[in-house]
């Protein structure tokens, strides 16, 4: 059988995205963790443009970047389709995936930055937050309708990460009374099974970020 | 069902011309609705209420945002000549490389052009330098990126084939992508440009490179603005 391998980092939402598609279709895998402060030299091979994880490793062939990996994974194994079958509505799909990419990086600016940065990074993570809300998840349970689907997976660090970086920096963004039908989307994600059992340890990535935050800080100085 | 397909999009829109091209490769009927971006339609907004930006695909009522999702919904609509590999392991190459023209290319070539000084433009071209490298090889020995015909990257890599080159001329900097440095994508690049469905789909040269002369600064500033 074809084996399959994937190069990641367990404090990174990124592999855990492509975790969760395997998983979901119930495709077997080989789990390599990378240490990014020293890369090995088969991730430089695998990934030379980047250099960063997730890399998906198909029978010897890389493939990187965690949304082209899912669609990749949908193409090779449709069972449990991530993916509508309709054109248009896989069109608004990869729509939603674009726009938390895009978006994402003001999450990551929230623990990693103090004053005006960071006033900055909770506007814009409140805004996007607002968007999600108002125009993405609609009455819907899940982004995927009554099963979790691509947008959702794109979604899980709205859902697992965001949290533990409001945490640091002592800010409450994403709350029931601003964010019902958001927040009411992130419980029902978390409780999805092969969502449940595939997290990375909450008070683990706490200390880690928490550090993170300290030497990112220091180093701006 | 007659089919209705609009396209909102601008002259000088980039993006919007990766629409055109792949309805035009496809012999798809569109109607095009020239949009004034400091004046944007009440349609426009109602059709992209998330970006507010173009190009926007409306094809019988329901609209399509994002370029590449775009491209991918056309092809997915419309089976005549595709624009995307067969297989998984290619289709997946495709998005990779078109996701860094769009990710690395395009700041680069904003910052080259417009950047805030000299050094800073000179070190922007040296990283663009690089990126075109890493497409240097990804062409390899063929004629267009999709092989023998052209495809999506093809489509995406007009960033490289043509738009470089109206800016680096508006901005008033050196020709990064010279025979010398780059043989396989300059030869791209006069294949690319020898496609009637391309060549006879590009903005006015004169009249755009003027344009960018005034906005250049403009665009590199809103580009910046929203990282």
């Amino acid at each position: 059988m074809a084996e399959v391998k994937l190069h990641g980092r367990w404090y990174s939402p990124f592999p855990y995205r492509v975790i969760w598609a395997l998983k979901l279709k119930g495709i077997s895998y080989e789990y390599i963790e990378e240490d990014l402060s020293n890369k090995s030299p088969l991730l430089l091979q695998y990934n030379p443009v980047h250099k960063k994880i997730p890399v998906l490793v198909h029978s010897g062939k890389p493939i990187c970047e965690s949304m082209i990996i899912i669609e990749y994974i949908e193409e090779k194994w449709p069972q449990t389709p991530l993916l509508p079958s309709d054109p248009y509505e896989k069109a608004k799909a990869r729509f939603w995936v674009k726009f938390v990419e895009e978006k994402a990086p003001a999450f990551w600016s929230l623990y990693r930055s103090t004053g005006e940065e960071q006033k900055k990074a909770l506007k814009d993570s409140s805004e996007t937050l607002k968007i999600v809300e108002e125009q993405g998840l609609g009455e819907k349970k899940f982004f995927g309708g009554d099963s979790i689907g691509i947008v959702d997976i794109a979604f899980g660090v709205i859902a697992h990460w965001f949290g533990v970086f409001e945490e640091i920096v002592e800010v409450k963004v994403l709350e029931a009374h601003a964010f019902p039908r958001l927040h009411a989307w992130k419980v029902n994600f978390e409780e999805v099974p092969v969502i449940k059992e595939n997290l990375p340890d909450r008070d683990k990535m706490l200390d880690y970020f928490k550090k993170r935050r300290i030497e990112s800080l220091s180093a701006s100085q | 069902m007659a089919e209705e397909v609009l396209l909102f999009s601008t002259w000088f829109s980039i993006y919007g011309r990766r629409v055109e091209m792949a309805l035009k490769l496809k012999g798809i009927e569109y109607k095009f609705i020239e949009e004034d971006l400091t004046n944007k339609s009440p349609s426009l907004l109602k059709y992209n209420p998330v970006h507010k930006k173009v190009p926007v695909l409306v094809h019988n009522g329901k609209p399509v945002a994002e370029s590449l999702v775009i491209l991918e919904y056309i092809d997915e609509t419309w089976k005549n000549h595709p624009i995307l590999p067969k297989h998984p392991y290619e289709r997946a190459n495709t998005r990779f490389w078109a996701k860094f023209i769009d990710e690395k290319c395009w700041p680069a070539i904003l910052q080259a052009c417009w950047g805030k000084d000299q050094k800073e433009r000179e070190k922007a071209a040296e990283e663009l330098s690089k990126l075109l490298q890493f497409l240097e090889n990804e062409l390899k020995g063929k004629r267009f990126f999709g092989g023998e015909t052209i495809g999506l990257l093809d489509i995406a890599a007009n960033t490289i084939g043509y738009w470089l080159g109206v800016f680096e001329e508006a901005a008033g900097v050196s020709e990064l992508l010279t025979r010398e440095k780059f043989p396989k994508l300059f030869n791209w690049v006069n294949e690319w440009l020898s496609v009637s469905a391309i060549k006879e789909n590009l903005p006015p040269r004169d009249k755009h490179v003027a344009f960018m002369r005034l906005n250049g600064q403009g665009f590199w500033n809103d580009y910046n603005a929203s990282k």
